[in-house]
């Protein structure tokens, strides 16, 4: 018999495993008169850019980014929400999301801060972090740079600030209530409502099922070209939800380059390769030490634990089913040993 | 201009990855290609290739005409590789055929009772919906492979030691 996440006792409060209080103190700086560039302050946190370079301080530790990686990072934490368990911007800054209040840190996933004490953690109510996340990525993009395109395809992050890109930044992730194509559900794309196909997806067929609903049953009996839909996608790394059983959500995506941020998990999620290859490194979600490498190729299946984080990496862009289980109680029951950090005991 | 080639792979062309391991143990991850899985199961069988709490993604050989299911809840098929029909019928009793209360899909011993809706032809790439409340039936004159999005039910088939990588 499967084990439920419904059938285990789950808190309802949120998890605070720190025990943090909650930080309120955000502040906008004006703009720089070199740069043109606001910085912002999250409780003790301080961010600033350059030409090139992000600026990071707490009160344990300074840190350093390249602006496109901090920026293509910053962009999927924006548009995911915090995402499910850590997004890590690199090997030492990143936030974990407890759905309603986030940790935001330096160095509390690397094991060489943990152990030598530098490591730093706040805490911030999600919304309110996030309003001065999306205004920092609104500030910091540049008219035609777009963070969620690969880097052939948009213009570079690099030097003072020349205009913005709120269109590209703002964007939403999709979320279908029961599957893409329904009536009154997110729609397909194609090239008329702006979806063209993807330069490296040219030779994916573009036909739609066919669809012989007979009269009444014609919000019942639906199909879409799912490979089609991602060949049109215009962004990477952004997986979107495309059909629902109860928590079971098919999030399919397509990808190229490097996902931007090492994502740590905090449920097991799997992946599903439909297309081409991408290369897995993955590492242990606490101390960032390498475990494995998983090189998955069209038709492999494979779970991410729940105590690893994983960067992908596709030369060519492909299609990735990312499975997840929207149970809000699995984090806890994990955390609390309550339920496995595998999936499948075999 | 660059001509991309994408790998789509198929039930009878097929390359599978593989886990690195660097420090851990690759049965963690689960890994097995759905392509092969269906190739060595016999036609229709719903094999599991990932699973989560309840939760299941089976891979499914469909040759032929399989028999007719119904769950208690919305299913979703994706067919990754060739031509699959998909017939549908509005149950006359949902209740009555399957417990409103159960997970997964069950198989009806016979032909369902209820209205005709339709009939949808899939081909590589294309997702249906195996909507709550009918009783579907899969048929494909030449074998190809379908995944479907369901929960953990009377007719998944579990033959992880078979499927997934064990050693390093």
């Amino acid at each position: 018999m499967a084990m439920k996440a419904e059938a285990l006792d789950g808190q309802e409060q949120i998890s605070n495993p720190r025990g943090l209080p909650i930080t309120s103190d955000f502040q906008v700086d004006p703009a720089d008169n070199f740069t043109g560039y606001k910085s912002f302050r999250a409780g003790s946190f301080k961010f600033r850019r350059d030409e090139y370079f992000v600026y990071l301080e707490c009160p344990k530790a300074t840190h350093q980014m390249p602006v496109d990686a901090f920026l293509r990072a910053l962009m999927r934490d924006v548009a995911w929400g915090f995402f499910y368990g850590t997004v890590n911007f690199d090997q030492v800054f990143g936030t974990t999301n407890f759905y309603g209040e986030v940790d935001m840190f330096i160095g509390a996933t690397n094991e060489a801060y943990t152990k030598a004490g530098r490591d730093f953690v706040e805490r911030f109510k999600a919304d309110q972090l996030m309003e001065i996340f999306k205004e920092m990525v609104s500030d910091w993009t540049n008219e035609g740079y777009d963070p969620f395109a690969a880097p052939m395809e948009t213009g570079v992050p690099w030097g003072v600030k020349n205009g913005d890109n709120d269109e590209a930044v703002s964007r939403e992730r999709v979320t279908a209530r029961r599957m893409v194509g329904l009536p009154g559900d997110t729609p397909v794309r194609t090239d008329e409502n702006g979806y063209p196909v993807n330069r490296m997806f040219a030779d994916v067929e573009q036909d739609q099922p066919e669809v012989h609903a007979e009269p009444g049953f014609e919000h019942e009996v639906s199909a879409f070209n799912l490979f089609g839909y991602l060949s049109r996608s215009d962004v990477t790394w952004n997986p979107s939800v495309c059909s629902v059983v109860k928590d079971s959500l098919f999030c399919p995506t397509s990808e190229e380059y490097i996902l931007p941020v090492e994502h740590g998990n905090d449920r097991c999620e799997w992946f599903i390769q439909l297309t081409d290859e991408i290369t897995w490194n993955i590492k242990d979600g606490d101390t960032g030490r390498p475990k494995a490498v998983v090189t998955a190729k069209a038709g492999d299946c494979c779970c991410m634990p729940a105590d690893i984080r994983h960067q992908g990496f596709s030369a060519k862009r492909s299609m990735l089913l990312v499975w997840e289980n929207g149970s809000p109680k699995i984090p806890e029951l994990i955390r609390d040993g309550k339920a496995p950090s595998v999936s499948v005991d075999f | 201009m660059t001509q991309y080639t994408t790998d789509f792979g198929s039930l009878h062309d097929y390359k599978k990855g593989k886990v690195g391991i660097i420090d851990d143990d690759p049965k963690r991850y689960v890994f097995s290609n759905l392509f092969e899985a269906a190739a060595k199961a016999q036609p229709w069988e719903r094999v599991a290739v990932a699973k989560n709490f309840e939760y299941v993604i089976e891979s499914v050989r469909a040759k032929g005409i399989s028999p007719w299911y119904t769950a208690a809840h919305d299913e979703f098929v994706l067919s990754m590789d060739g031509k699959c029909r998909v017939d549908f019928v509005k149950l006359d009793d949902p209740d009555a055929v399957v417990d409103p209360e159960s997970e997964g899909a069950h198989q009806l011993s016979g032909d369902p009772e209820g209205k005709n809706m339709g009939y949808v032809v899939l081909g590589r790439g294309h997702m249906a919906m195996l909507p709550v409340g009918a009783a579907y039936r899969f048929s494909a004159d030449e074998d190809c492979t379908i995944i479907i999005q369901t929960i953990d039910g009377p007719v998944t088939v579990h033959r992880w030691a078979e499927i997934c990588q064990t050693e390093a």
